[in-house]
């Protein structure tokens, strides 16, 4: 079953991926990107991660895409659509990330240790186990990225609304 | 080895779990015509067999024989895809809810629940959540000025919603100390001031997550992405035949899932709350029994509200999701944090 799975995530992941990048409607974009955030999280429930593939799709697929598709929908722009993107700079600049990306990816794959695996714990991946984890081993980085959120949501509602 | 015997018992689960919600939808359309008509001192459709139980019939033929209109702007694709969007999600979020207890059929032992998950609770929210893309596509694809602003109204209820939705369950869920909607439930056995909504002191959390779950759903008086006298139907006016009937089928499986999501979590799932005198196969049909009048129940809360209340304002919606359910919920959360803390609960 699990190879299976696995070949149709990675289709579903690379086609939603590749229309991210090439289609020329944001709101189609928008919600390939939506797809590939759940075939993404559907990666992760093959690798065991229960908790963080209903996360991810509960906050990136559910909420955040839903509110980058409403903008996208309020704004609606037409003109965008046809033109056509980016200068000779832009396209040399991506072309080299690209390349060194590549070259990452396979220093990653030549050193790392691909082919050995970790058996997992019954408890791996379980609600269970990540809330014990984040609030004993990582609990003050924990409180100090929930800090950096009040932060960031403060200065959001400061930055949209000028007299409260 | 694959465990054949195993999948065949979850697909004649499924045939049976959505056959039972699709059946249930055509009972509700019928019921709830009836029951608005006795609100309103009419008959409602009483002309389709004996009391009209035959309309459901009736309306299926009708909306399969209706042409079918595809706006020449719409974005195809997308316009096609959106009612089965709808649709799959509302009956994904039902997997995860136990209609009955485990029981001993020819030797092997079945759960009464298509899933059994470790974060239950956390998949219903997902898939409801992705709900919302249903909406938003057709909105988006039907290019039609009423159809976008319901999409955009409704995208943004169902996200601001959704906060106040989870946030009153937390206070479940720590009571509870799982996620795992089966144990939620057993630990709801005995006498009915076990379950969660009373003895669990979540009596707030159970107010605060009806109130949601129905703007959840879209409906009255929260029914602003359809709002019939400023958007004429909302996201799915370009909507015609087995597409508009899939919307809004859609709608009632969800509001079927969320109903029996407020009877796991709060209502005792399907104990009748108090003990009875059975066992094995027989204690297992009368539990599954009691979930269903449970969730009826509720359901029939869902078409009396609709019919006495007006509809609120836009604004008044944001206000209300934003300014007092979403406070009164991590208020629910705090209080409960404390009576877990000092062992009250």
């Amino acid at each position: 079953m699990e190879p299976v799975a696995f070949v149709v995530l990675t289709a579903l992941a690379v086609v939603s991926g590749v229309v991210v990048i090439t289609h020329r409607n944001q709101v189609i974009a928008a919600l390939s990107l939506a797809a590939n955030l759940v075939a993404i999280a559907g990666f992760y429930l093959l690798l065991q991660a229960q908790f963080l593939a209903l996360l991810q799709v509960i906050v990136y697929a559910g909420a955040i895409m839903v509110l980058v598709l409403f903008v996208l929908m309020l704004l609606n722009l037409p003109d965008e659509a046809r033109r056509r993107g980016g200068g000779r700079m832009q396209s040399g600049l991506a072309l080299v990330l690209a390349l060194a990306f590549v070259g990452l990816l396979a220093l990653a794959l030549s050193r790392g240790t691909a082919g050995s695996s970790f058996p997992a714990s019954d408890r791996f991946g379980t609600v269970e186990s990540v809330g014990q984890a984040l609030f004993t081993r990582f609990f003050y980085a924990f409180e100090a990225i929930s800090l950096l959120l009040v932060v960031a949501m403060i200065g959001a509602v400061l930055l949209a609304k000028r007299r409260l | 080895m694959i465990d054949w015997t195993g999948i065949a018992i979850t697909l004649v689960k499924l045939a049976v779990v959505i056959g039972a919600l699709l059946g249930g939808v055509s009972v509700m359309t019928l019921v709830e015509r009836r029951l608005s008509a006795i609100m309103q001192f009419r008959w409602g459709p009483n002309r389709v067999g004996p009391f009209g139980v035959l309309q459901p019939i009736a309306d299926g033929i009708k909306f399969i024989m209706k042409e079918e209109m595809i706006p020449a702007e719409a974005y195809k694709p997308i316009f096609i895809l959106a009612p089965a969007l709808a649709m799959i999600t509302a009956l994904c979020a039902f997997s995860v809810v136990p209609f009955g207890p485990t029981i001993e059929l020819f030797g092997r032992t079945i759960d009464l629940v298509i899933l059994d998950l470790d974060g239950g609770i956390l998949f219903a929210f997902a898939a409801s959540g992705l709900g919302v893309y249903g909406i938003v596509c057709a909105g988006w694809s039907s290019r039609s000025k009423y159809a976008l602003m319901g999409g955009l109204r409704s995208s943004a209820q169902m996200v601001s919603y959704e906060l106040a939705l989870s946030l009153s369950v937390v206070g479940v869920l720590l009571a509870s100390a799982t996620l795992r909607p089966t144990v939620i439930v057993e630990q709801q056995a005995g006498w009915f001031w076990n379950w969660n909504a009373l003895g669990g002191g979540q009596i707030l959390g159970f107010v605060l997550f009806v109130v949601a779950g129905f703007a959840e759903t879209n409906r009255l008086p929260f029914d602003m992405p359809e709002a019939e006298s400023e958007l004429v139907a909302g996201y799915h006016t370009e909507y015609s035949s087995m597409k508009f009937a899939m919307f809004f089928m859609a709608e009632y499986v969800a509001m079927f899932t969320m109903s029996s999501l407020a009877v796991t979590l709060f209502l005792g799932g399907y104990h009748p709350g108090f003990p009875l005198p059975l066992e094995g196969l027989a204690l297992a049909l009368v539990q599954v029994a009691t979930f269903t009048v449970k969730v009826f129940v509720f359901m029939f809360l869902f078409v009396w509200v609709r019919w006495t209340l007006p509809r609120l304002r836009y604004d008044q919606l944001m206000n209300l999701g934003w300014k007092r359910l979403l406070p009164l919920a991590l208020f629910n959360v705090f209080v409960t944090g404390l009576l877990v803390a000092f062992d009250v609960i």
